[in-house]
């Protein structure tokens, strides 16, 4: 009986690290194994544990697109013990990654309807899956804005992606730094998030919005997807609570009778409301 | 299922045979002020008049630290050595209660939930329960409001009620409790046809778990929590003793190039279990932990698993140092 | 009793404090009450069977509150009390500290200095089978010791309780929590279990008011109260502190003087 043991991970070569800000970077990886490489397969919105061998497991999302095949991408802030093991390593070192996990973004769902994505600081990686996927069967959506702010011009992730973004002209991009962490030469926006979106006023009409920020931001964005006339069932964010397994066994990321892991991290607003809001 | 009768020269005999197959025998031991679970080899060993362990058996499929995978760093790369089931013995646990075979349903529905934990199945498979119906029971026992009872025989492979002579009535209720007796099958007699209930522990229902249930779905905000946590020191007492709680962690052992993966005992009642690195921590108060083993024991599990996190086995509030007695916090909900 | 329910149950109605802590019956024995009306007053408790020692809950904020708080202190907790009190983690206005004499007596505690002369009466002593055990693991080799607490050690499953029902435990990021680096392996294991109570015998050195919490709170029975006790005797002569005085001195292990000795360094 060969079964696979869920608490071993692939391992993985560092393809290549891109320093996005400071503390913030993103590994590009591929699997040692060519069958498990081509044998994978994962949606948007699913997240994975990556091994720092020796430290531990840190949790992060998927943050390239499954349509993109070969490869996989993580983007993490060095706050701890495993995310600083994982930001000493060098291209071409050896991690771990066992995933993927949790639920997807309902992008079938989402066909012909417009998409308006809200990120902040570092919570652009969980977009970003869903963007580039997004943007690969652009065909399939119509109007997309993507709303992305940061504390400062600095801090802004995935800089070179921006670019890309920003001259498409099938892409609404309005970017935005916190009050005072612009630069002289900056010339997109100037002002928290909510704000932005208040500004921007994209329309509610066939329309899903994507949030993905510190708890902060996305408490003040969510009045203003309201007030512009978005429904619950039109809204949709990612959670992230404390994880260790990834698996719905080890029961560190239970909010109410949901796990994260399991029926997360996407939720719409709608399922949020019918959650503890104190348990995330 | 069979039932089968066996005197107690047969019960020598065929622990003996059991022992002499090389299985390992798990059984209750007397050991200082305490009755535990070791491993023995006579049944001269087994702990006689008691009425609960005070650890649980789940160490024999879940145990208390466990290592999930070894791996060795060599220039860049890492070599890594997965989990051998082959390496789990077979095993036998004597005279456990029919609570902690009751107790094995909640953790295997967790195990294979969706994703199959490979080492816990592993263990699992190899392991025999034989347990012991009660003919004893105290005040903190309450099995039978928690669809168990002193004689059920879920989760048994086999199981004995004890009788006056020394023998025993047995019930071979599973292919492996019949793999078991075959080891020693000259020993059992035909059934005597006696009355099991006769035997058995007197443990009056003291709740009715379904209309705690109902309770609970609507009772998130409810004061109770905090006036019961108030004494609860946020201890790992009452999780690690219990049957059915598997909360783990997962941690590291390196040293150099070489380390190992573990899994280890973890409790939702301690303050870190849920904080998050950012320092946020959704249940930063005890009530919300106290509130959250309830819950998850008697209104998550139900509702996502369709399993009870709790046997009533009694053992959290005989461990806990300042007496949270679940039965009396379950029973005070169920007046609210 | 009804002198301290009365008493308790005043202080409740007259706004005096918002909160006693004391003791009520429990299941087999006397158990922690929070009683926050005078009603709840009415449960209260005192007895040489009450040993929990109530001021852990002291350095618990969310408990506490902000108001006056009043606590029925058996003669150990009223020694955790004045050595809480010397680590400066007592707020002496807002905390009233109540006991019951031999003689069913209720004495209030104007200042800790009261509860410092009030228990110099009390003699520190072990029962019976405890000094024992003292005795005899005084009469074994290193080895022999060491390898007693080792077999006491393979039977810690690292529930903490120890930890938890001490009154001096109370820093808010343990040792073990820390993970940069992991001082302490975090799994149960009789070495990793060794360096987690090796470490709390340490950490309690001088401090230990040689109350038992710990050892009553374990639930597969350690004397791990036997270990800090032992500790705390050892060290009395060496840094000038008599075992269950608070340690004015200083702590033994925080506390650098300029006359320390240092004649280990040679």
């Amino acid at each position: 009986m060969s079964e696979q043991n869920i608490y071993l991970p692939y391992l993985m070569t560092i393809d290549k690290i891109t320093n996005e800000a400071p503390g913030v970077k993103t590994f590009k990886l591929k699997f040692q194994n060519e069958e498990e490489a081509n044998a994978f397969n994962f949606k948007a919105g699913q997240f994975g544990e990556y091994s720092a061998f020796g430290e531990g497991e840190s949790t992060f999302c998927i943050a390239s697109a499954p349509t993109r095949k070969g490869y996989i991408e993580c983007t993490f802030r060095e706050t701890g013990k495993v995310t600083s093991g994982l930001a000493d390593l060098e291209e071409g070192s050896t991690m771990g990654f066992r995933g993927p996990f949790g639920n997807t973004f309902p992008m079938d769902e989402w066909k012909g309807k417009s998409l308006v994505f809200i990120a902040g600081g570092i919570a652009l990686p969980p977009m970003r899956c869903v963007i580039q996927n997004a943007l690969d069967l652009r065909e399939n959506f119509k109007d997309i804005t993507i709303v992305y702010g940061a504390k400062s011009v600095n801090d802004l992730v995935y800089k070179d992606e921006l670019k890309e973004w920003a001259d498409r002209p099938d892409v609404n991009l309005v970017t935005t730094v916190d009050p005072g962490g612009e630069t002289p030469d900056w010339k997109g926006e100037i002002g928290f998030v909510p704000s932005i979106v208040d500004k921007t006023a994209p329309s509610p009409e066939n329309t899903i919005a994507i949030v993905c920020g510190p708890p902060i931001m996305i408490k003040f964005t969510f009045p203003v997807l309201e007030k512009l006339g978005f429904k619950d069932n039109q809204i949709y964010t990612t959670l992230e609570n404390r994880m260790k397994c990834g698996v719905g066994k080890c029961g560190r990321c239970n909010v109410g009778k949901l796990y994260v892991c399991k029926d997360g991290p996407v939720f719409s607003k709608e399922q949020l409301n019918n959650i503890p809001a104190e348990e995330y | 299922m069979e039932t089968k009768y066996i005197s107690k020269n047969g019960l020598n005999e065929w622990f003996s045979q059991i022992v002499k197959s090389g299985k390992r025998v798990y059984a209750p031991v007397k050991e200082r002020e305490q009755v535990e679970f070791k491993k023995v080899q006579a049944l001269s060993e087994v702990a006689d008049e008691y009425i609960q362990t005070t650890q649980s058996i789940k160490s024999a499929v879940f145990p208390r630290a466990e290592v999930l995978f070894s791996y060795e760093k060599e220039s860049g790369k890492v070599n890594v050595e997965d989990f051998n089931p082959d390496t789990v013995k077979e095993t036998v646990l004597w005279k456990i209660h029919p609570c902690d075979a009751a107790g094995f349903k909640p953790l295997t529905a967790i195990f294979n939930w969706d994703y199959k934990d490979k080492l816990y199945n592993a263990h699992l498979e190899k392991t025999t329960l034989v347990t012991f119906s009660c003919a004893k029971a105290d005040k903190s026992c309450f099995c039978t409001s928690v669809n168990g009872g002193p004689g059920n025989t879920a989760g048994s492979d086999v199981q004995l009620t004890m009788l006056p002579d020394g023998g025993a009535i047995v019930e071979i209720l599973t292919p492996k409790g019949e793999a078991l007796v075959q080891l020693a099958a000259s020993a059992f007699e035909n059934d005597k046809e006696e009355d099991k209930s006769k035997y058995l522990a007197d443990v009056p229902q003291m709740f009715d778990v379904e209309a705690i249930k109902a309770k609970l779905a609507t009772a998130f905000d409810s004061p109770v929590w905090k006036e019961q946590s108030e004494r609860c020191l946020g201890c790992g007492a009452c999780a690690f003793v219990c049957p059915t709680c598997a909360c783990f962690d997962i941690q590291e052992d390196a040293h150099g190039s070489k380390g190992k993966r573990i899994r280890c005992w973890d409790s939702c009642g301690f303050s870190l279990f849920t904080k998050h690195t950012s320092g946020h921590n959704p249940r930063a108060v005890q009530s919300q932990r106290w509130r959250q083993r309830i819950l998850h024991k008697f209104s998550y599990m139900p509702d996502r698993l369709s399993v009870l996190g709790c046997t009533g086995c009694g053992r959290c509030s005989r461990a806990c140092p300042v007496d949270m007695n679940i039965l009396e916090h379950l029973t005070s909900i169920a007046k609210k | 009793m009804d002198k301290l329910r009365q008493r308790a149950a005043a202080l409740l109605a007259d706004g005096t404090v918002t909160l006693v802590i004391g003791y009520e019956e429990g299941t087999n024995k006397p158990r922690p009450i929070f009683c926050h009306t005078a009603e709840e007053a009415e449960k209260l408790i005192y007895s040489s069977h009450c040993i929990h020692n109530l001021a852990v809950y002291l350095t618990k904020k969310e408990l506490m509150g902000t108001g006056k708080v009043a606590i029925t202190a058996t003669i150990p907790a009223l020694r955790s009390i004045l050595q809480l009190a010397i680590e400066n983690q007592l707020n002496e206005e807002n905390l009233l500290v109540i006991t019951v004499t031999d003689k069913e007596e209720v004495k209030e505690f104007a200042n800790f200095a009261e509860i410092e002369a009030y228990i110099a009466d009390f003699q520190l002593k072990l029962e019976g089978k405890e000094q024992e055990i003292i005795d005899k693991l005084e009469g074994m080799s290193r080895e022999e010791r060491f390898k007693f607490w080792m077999e006491e050690m393979s039977h810690c499953f690292k529930c903490y309780a120890c930890r938890a029902a001490c009154p001096l435990c109370y820093c808010t990021k343990c040792i073990v929590e820390e993970n940069r680096p992991q001082w302490i392996n975090p799994w149960a294991a009789p070495l990793a279990n060794m360096e987690w109570q090796i470490n709390r015998a340490m950490h309690m050195a001088g401090r230990c008011t040689g109350c038992g919490a710990c050892g009553d709170a374990c639930p597969v029975g350690i004397p791990i109260h036997l270990l800090t006790r032992k500790m705390m005797e050892d060290l009395a002569p060496e840094f000038g502190f008599t075992p269950g005085q608070p340690s004015k001195n200083g702590n033994a292990l925080s506390t650098w003087k300029a006359d320390d000795k240092e004649n280990f360094i040679r």
